[in-house]
């Protein structure tokens, strides 16, 4: 059964966005991870459109955020003030961030618990 | 007073600008961010330029608005939503004040916002907030903008993707201020001023 909670990745390209879920999926089958890469034209970049859209693939209604840089944050930020979701937002590093929250919604972790495992990986 | 026509006359300008400046715009950034600021500025104007020619006869509200749609889903770069920021944040006010110190001070509180940057951290914020402040007093010129912009060589950057080379960002000018300077520039030229 698909998780309450699910994952979205944010990059500037779109071959890193498409990489990360792969990873995920790996120790999370269960958990909606969806995300979004590089500007309209598929160019390095995000686009805030194309956020929204990840945000409204994902079978979850509250979502867990993780993003590259800078910009994309900003993107994400715009996105998530359109969105009807609760989107959070996490300034850890990209990779280990995911791969940790997947690993601990698979296990059902309470989000409180995940976040506490998330704040030693902040490193913006 | 800003009104739809100053606006549609002014982004028309900024995007002729910003076609004879995009590859300065990019050169600026080369040494100190990721050498792009010209090619999204562009590709944002031509989004800009492609979605106001849809519209027949809009209001002051629907071509800000339209404005920051598109800068925000064409630029890429950390410029789309700060610009768009800037101007989705006019279009929510421009019904109360269409003085342009009033909402060129609510854009700006919007980029701080959006950006986390404040003055004196080599950014647009570096142009805007200036330009605010002599708006509220009556005395905003062409020779003012270009001081503002030209102030950021001496800064070191705090935000965006120059912050990574602190100290070393010392003696080259932001790109982010420089495009504001010539978005105010065509401002003061559509007449927003008079």
């Amino acid at each position: 059964m698909t998780k309450k909670i699910g994952i979205v990745i944010v990059s500037h390209v779109p071959e890193v966005a498409k990489g990360i879920p792969e990873l995920l999926e790996q120790v999370a089958a269960d958990v909606s991870i969806t995300s979004a890469g590089g500007t309209d034209d598929n160019e390095i970049g995000t686009s805030a459109g194309k956020i929204m859209d990840a945000f409204e693939r994902n079978k979850a209604q509250e979502l867990l955020a993780f993003y590259d840089l800078g910009s994309s944050k900003m993107n994400l930020e715009l996105a998530v003030e359109m969105s009807d979701k609760k989107v959070n937002i996490y300034d850890v590093a990209l990779v280990e961030g995911a791969y940790t929250a997947a690993t601990l919604l698979e296990a059902d972790v309470a989000l409180a618990d995940v976040e506490e495992q998330l704040a030693p990986l902040k490193i913006k | 007073m800003i009104t739809a026509e100053i606006v549609d006359k002014w982004m028309k300008l900024f995007y002729s600008k910003i076609s004879e400046q995009k590859a300065y715009l990019s050169e600026l950034d080369t040494p100190i961010g990721d050498g792009d600021h010209g090619n999204n500025m562009m590709r944002g104007m031509q989004g800009v330029e492609d979605s106001l020619d849809k519209l027949s006869d809009p209001d002051l509200k629907t071509i800000l608005k339209t404005v920051a749609m598109a800068l925000i889903s064409k630029v890429g770069g950390a410029a789309g939503p700060l610009y768009g920021t800037a101007f989705l944040e006019m279009a929510k006010n421009c019904e109360k004040t269409q003085a342009p110190a009033e909402l060129f001070k609510l854009a700006l509180e919007g980029i701080k916002k959006r950006g986390g940057a404040t003055t004196g951290d080599k950014t647009m914020v570096d142009v805007w907030a200036p330009v605010v402040t002599s708006l509220e007093t009556d005395s905003l010129s062409v020779e003012k903008i270009k001081e503002a912009a030209d102030g950021t060589k001496d800064l070191v950057a705090k935000k965006g993707r120059a912050s990574y080379l602190g100290e070393r960002s010392v003696g080259h000018l932001d790109p982010g201020a420089v495009s504001s300077q010539y978005l105010f520039e065509c401002f003061i030229e559509a007449g927003g001023i008079r």
